[in-house]
């Protein structure tokens, strides 16, 4: 692969209103220096896409963001969210959870039925009142566009559900929740065209209502759903801009090449 | 030689020995149900044993070995599961969590006859609790333990670290996360492993000579006061298991039927210990099937 310099960035300051920011942030596992220096602020209300090759870093860096590499990895440097950070070692992690939630790449739906996916964790927060519950299971699942698949039934297991329609349980859980922030880590690269398309619609719409940060190694995708998009490369953010410029007018080598197929 | 003659070659050799095993296997079954099944019957199953006479039963023998089983459960479950849940779960990578599971293994490789010695020293000697259905279960908690915490902590293990990072990520702790999910998850592979595990305590023997001992005292079957020495449930009176008793019919028998009673005796054993894996195997798939679903 061809040696890129990694002092070379292009990294812009976002204009919009900010909902994370995350400051000079580092990521050990190890000895294995994973990520190094990101500096980046993701905007609210928007959909900000983490691309770049495998191994790069982007679940590392995005894991960070609700304390998920906690016993996994060493992370230094500062992830700000609503003036506190939320990496030092008084935060209460389960809190912060609560607020920015995550999608993993393979869904995950619980041993459960469909309805439990969604209650299980509001109940454990609380949450007893029966109305409120179905409340937000039909609007977690509706949110997710999948309410009209399995409103019949709900208390069904989860486990029998495609692929496609486990992945938007495991975003309406989410959901459901009423985090702040949604995490989705390469959501749908397990899932075929037709899921995919469904999840972008669903991120598209749930973009009005969250801050929506997501890593696919799926450049199509990025330039179609998200509004920023930041270059990952070995373990640094090379490059952060609005989409449409980073695109079609690339400010970095790296990046150029890497959206051009020249890469490595 | 090609390769697919060599493969051949292994396929027939895995038949063959396949087939060795499930023949032993059948063989067995067979020769024990065969002798046994005939000298079953309703009178057998209940009324007591004869020390002298010919006509005797196993009834007092079944239910020792039931309650033995139920008792050695309600000890041993809750500490296999802790320690299961603490293996999985919590236990760092170190040396001390190394040493816990060699110390387990070690346990679980000892012989029987040395678990019942120790009991007998120490629980019916030393604490003077006399061969009893109590001293018995502990033994057989030493016996058992390992083995159920080991298929606890493989049952957690089974479940997908996925379903872990799915409970924390929605801001549960790892307790709820592990209580709520990855045990409900786990739960029909815990429960194979109880049942299993129970075959083999319903026909272990020699840990239970010298502590559950070798009488079966006529018991009072309508005296439900387990304090009461004359209850059934009394657990501190010795009590006969089935396989201590075939053991005893085999070396010390003296009634005239002593064989055809151990005979018996022997397909009864066997035919709880395949009800006993039948049983694990439907609940299994049947809990599964209710765990997942909302009740
Ligand atoms: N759990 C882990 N333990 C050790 N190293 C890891 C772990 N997860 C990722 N890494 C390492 O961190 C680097 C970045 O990986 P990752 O964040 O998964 O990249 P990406 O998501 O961009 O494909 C890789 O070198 C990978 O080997
Ligand atoms: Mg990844």
């Amino acid at each position: 692969m061809q040696n890129y310099s990694f002092d070379d960035t292009h990294i812009i300051d976002m204009p919009l209103e900010k909902v994370l920011t995350t400051d000079n942030l580092q990521v050990f596992y190890g000895d294995n220096h994973a990520m190094h220096d990101a500096t980046l602020e993701f905007p609210r209300y928007r959909i900000t896409a983490l691309i770049g090759a495998s191994g790069s870093g982007k679940s590392t860096y995005l894991r960070c963001l609700n304390r998920m590499n906690d016993r996994i990895a060493t992370v230094k440097g500062k992830i700000m969210y609503r003036d506190t950070d939320i990496n030092s070692q008084n935060i209460n992690v389960y809190e912060v959870r609560k607020h920015i939630s995550m999608v993993f790449q393979r869904p995950n739906p619980f041993a459960k039925s469909i309805r439990e996916n969604i209650t299980f964790a509001l109940k454990r927060n609380g949450i007893k009142d029966k109305n409120e519950l179905n409340k937000r299971v039909e609007e977690s699942l509706k949110a997710a566009a999948l309410w009209d698949e399995v409103k019949d039934e709900l208390d069904k297991s989860a486990l029998a559900l495609s692929g496609g329609q486990a992945q938007r349980l495991c975003i309406a859980r989410c959901v459901a929740m009423k985090p702040d922030i949604l995490l989705l880590d390469e959501p749908a690269s397990a899932l075929d065209p037709i899921s995919t398309a469904k999840i972008e619609e669903t991120l598209q719409q749930l973009r009005k209502n969250y801050s929506i940060i997501i890593v696919t190694h799926n450049m199509q995708q990025a330039s179609r759903i998200a509004d920023y998009t930041a270059f990952f490369h070995m373990g640094h953010v090379l490059e952060f801009d609005e989409t449409e410029k980073l695109f079609t007018n690339p400010q970095i080598k790296a990046t150029e090449d890497y959206i051009s197929g020249n890469f490595g | 030689m090609n390769s697919k003659t060599s493969n051949n070659i292994a396929t027939g050799v895995i038949y063959v020995l396949v087939a060795a095993v499930i023949g032993i296997l059948v063989f067995l079954l067979g020769y024990i149900l065969w002798t046994g099944i005939p000298h079953i019957s309703w009178h057998f199953l209940t009324s007591a044993a004869q020390s002298f006479r010919a006509g005797g039963g196993v009834r007092d023998q079944l239910f020792n070995s039931m309650y033995l089983l139920v008792l050695t459960l309600i000890i041993s479950f809750p500490i296999a599961l802790g320690s299961g849940i603490y293996l999985s779960e919590y236990a760092p990578n170190n040396w001390f969590t190394g040493l816990i599971r060699t110390a387990v293994e070690v346990l679980s490789s000892l012989p029987s006859v040395v678990v019942g010695l120790f009991g007998y020293l120490l629980f019916v000697i030393q604490f003077n609790m006399g061969c009893s259905i109590l001293a018995g279960a502990i033994a057989l908690t030493f016996f058992n333990l390992p083995l159920l915490t080991r298929s606890i902590e493989e049952s957690l293990q089974d479940v997908s670290q996925l379903q872990r990072e799915a409970g924390l990520s929605l801001g549960l702790s790892r307790w709820k996360t592990i209580t709520g999910i990855v045990l409900p998850a786990a739960v029909p592979g815990i429960l194979t492993g109880i049942i299993l595990s129970a075959g083999r305590v319903f026909g272990e023997a020699a840990a239970l000579i010298y502590t559950a001992g070798q009488s079966a005292p006529t018991v009072n079957y309508g005296d439900w006061n387990p304090v009461d020495p004359a209850s059934f449930l009394n657990p501190l009176r010795p009590a006969e298991t089935l396989a201590v008793h075939i053991w005893k019919l085999n070396t010390e028998g003296v009634t005239p039927d002593a064989a055809a009673i151990s005979s018996g005796a022997s397909a009864v054993l066997i035919v709880v210990i395949l009800l006993f894996n039948l049983l694990a195997r439907m609940l299994g798939n049947w809990m599964y099937k209710k765990m997942t679903a909302t009740r």
